[in-house]
Parts: C-alpha cells; structure tokens; sequence
C-alpha cells in the first residue's frame, strides 16, 4: 500500500512538472527537435545533471540505497528503437509520458497518439518471438553496465574508473551544456517575418 | 509555464526523488500493461496464474523475466501502473491551474497549422501513427524518454547513451525536413 501512495505522490508530481516545463506540449517537443527552440532540451540537461550529483552524491554520503538503482540492458535493439521512437516523436511531437501527460492537459491530438501507442505496444507483443529471433535484443559491452564501476552496485562497469565520481562529473557537465547550449541553432527562415519567441 | 531553470531543477528533484524512495521514473511498459488487461479481460486465458503463485501468459512478451508483466496485469494496483496514472492526474491538476490548453492549441500545435494546414483529420493521422512507432519502438529499446534516456543517463548506463543517440539522431533530422516553417 505504501508503493501506492509513493505512485500517486510521485507520479503526480512528476506529471504536474512534465506540464509546467513544456514538455507536455507538442509546440516545445517539436521546437526542440528542429532546433529553433532548446528551452526543452536545456531543461531535460539540468534535469539529468541534477539528478545524477544528487543520486551520487547521496550514494556517497550513505543516504542513497544504490540498491535502487535499475540500469536496463544495452543491445542493439536499443538504438533501433530509440530510432524509431525519435522518428514517430517528431512526427506527433509526443514521447509515452508526455502523451499521456498531454491528452489529461485537454490536448485531442494526443489521445490519438495512445490509441495509437497502445495498438504499437501490441503490435510488439505480437512481434517479440521475431524480434528476439533476430538477435536484436543479445547484450552488447556487458549488457546491464554502467559508464563506471559503481561501488556497491550489482552492476558491471563499462571502465573501472569509480561509478559515483564519474556520475557526479558527468551531471557537472550535463549542466554546464545546459547552460552552454544556445537557445536555438537553427536560425530564422529567410523572410519570416514572425518574432523567433 | 516555468523557464528552463526552474522546471529542469524540478525534473531532476523529482526523478532523484523516484530514484531515492522506489525506484527510477518510466512508463512505456504501462502501454503493453493496459494492452494485457484489456486482452485479459476479453480472453481470461491470456494471463494465468501458476501452481507456485506466480503469473504466466500465453503471450511470450509478457510471460518474459519470469512473467513480471504478466504478474502487473493481474494486479493493475501496482506501483508502476497507478504511477502513469497520478502522472495524468498531476498533469491535469498543472493545466487546470493555469487554465487549460487555449482552445486553439487542442487539436494541433501552432507549428503543425504553419506546415501542414489546419485539417484535424492529418494531424489525428499522424498522432496515430506517430504514437504507433513510438511505442513499437520504446518496446523494442526497453524503454522511452523517461526509462532510457533520463533515468539511465542519470545512472550513467550505458543503454540511456545508446538510446539518445537513437533518439535524436533520429529525430533531429525528420524534424528538421518535417517542419520548416516557424510556428
């Protein structure tokens, strides 16, 4: 019952946030992708950064159970489906969290979208003795790995270079990009006479 | 709306904030667990329970890992599903707050209407198949944005890595041919 009650208050923060920083509109997403609007990808930097230093940081301190950790395993059905997926989220401009996110915000489209997603998701269920025939879902580099070696965890490490430090510098970088990256890198369309924002 | 700073500081609290009482943030897997409840609903047979007390089903994907999904669509009460569900709800409270989505904005996003017109019958078409790809290929990955991309990256897992670079490698360029016009 507690796990219940830790889902609704996390999840509706989660929800509540996905919202607030844009990501639940299409207009964002899509604005992000053909990069003449990084608001998006600035706020999902620092969103990674800070987790990370927090994650780690608490790990080292002893207030992180690294047994909470979940590193899912990397094969090349990982870069076939995340291609995939990239190409149907510019073209909806939804990803599965903020579709969901979306269609509750009163957006129309994005009820399409699930219908559409849940008829995917079963599509793959149909499609898994195939796929898995295929050799696309065999570990590749250790499978369930981290960048590092983090201590404590059941996980292997990519390099033995120590997990929680390479993590802490890693989320250092991820928010020095996010306030490296411009806000936008494509400029204004020759003509266009619209305000850029 | 919040800026960038404020709503990414948010996010990462959040996400750390999964990470540090349960566990880290996704929800691809829900589309297949909804799919397996409906399908159980209509054909009792999909999902068994075995002798053991564990769950089965004649569905090879969700019989997979020792029948995990399988064990989730039987009991829809779990973690996992009802944090999808607070999720909407969370997002529902946000927009309620700040008074909805504009009325113009329901059907499509301003730079869909400068491309590609203002038929709602193409932008429901291409939500519907753009959702399709999504989630064949958040299955096939293992996971979504939230799943892969954000947790993982965040745990420095070399699978986050190689979805993002799937991800936006892919995405990146079908926006920039899709959308040429500002919005």
């Amino acid at each position: 019952m507690t796990t219940v009650i830790l889902a609704l208050i996390i999840g509706a923060l989660f929800g509540f946030v996905l919202d607030r920083v844009g990501a639940a509109n299409p207009q964002f997403i899509i604005k992000m992708l053909n990069l003449t609007n990084l608001h998006l990808a600035k706020a999902i930097l620092l969103a990674i950064g800070v987790g990370s230093i927090l994650m780690f940081g608490g790990q080292m301190l002893g207030l992180v159970d690294v047994g909470h950790m979940s590193v899912k395993t990397a094969y090349v059905g990982v870069i076939v489906g995340g291609a995939l997926l990239g190409i149907g989220w510019a073209v909806s401009g939804f990803c599965p969290g903020t579709g969901v996110a979306a269609a509750a915000t009163g957006r129309k489209d994005a009820l399409f979208f699930i219908a559409g997603g849940l008829l995917g998701a079963a599509a793959y269920m149909a499609t898994y003795p195939s796929v898995k025939a295929m050799g696309l879902l065999e570990p590749i580099a250790g499978g369930k790995v981290t960048l590092g070696t983090v201590p404590g965890s059941k996980y292997e490490g990519l390099t033995s270079l120590p997990g929680d430090i390479l993590g802490i510098v890693l989320g250092i970088v991820f928010i020095v990009v996010a306030f490296a990256l411009p806000d936008r890198l494509v400029g204004a369309p020759e003509g266009d006479t619209q305000p850029a924002e | 709306m919040w800026n960038w700073k404020t709503g990414g500081l948010a996010l990462g609290l959040v996400f750390f904030l999964a990470v540090l009482l349960v566990k880290p943030i996704g929800v691809s897997t829900q589309f297949v667990i909804l799919d397996g409840i409906v399908w159980d609903m209509v054909d009792p047979s999909v999902v068994t329970q075995t002798e053991d007390g564990k769950y089965t089903s004649t569905n090879a994907y969700l019989a997979k890992s020792g029948g995990k999904y399988a064990k989730n669509v039987a009991n829809p009460l779990n973690y996992s599903f009802v944090f999808v569900i607070a999720m909407a709800i969370g997002a529902a409270v946000s927009a309620g707050l700040r008074g909805w989505v504009p009325p113009s904005e329901r059907v499509m996003p301003p730079i869909w209407r400068a491309n590609f017109g203002d038929s709602h019958m193409k932008r429901y078409i291409a939500a519907f198949v753009g959702g399709f790809i999504v989630l064949y290929g958040a299955r096939l990955a293992g996971g979504c944005t939230s799943g892969h991309m954000m947790s993982g990256m965040m745990q420095t897992s070399l699978s986050g890595y190689l979805f993002a670079l799937g991800a936006f490698g892919a995405a990146v360029p079908v926006a920039l041919m899709m959308y040429r016009k500002e919005g």
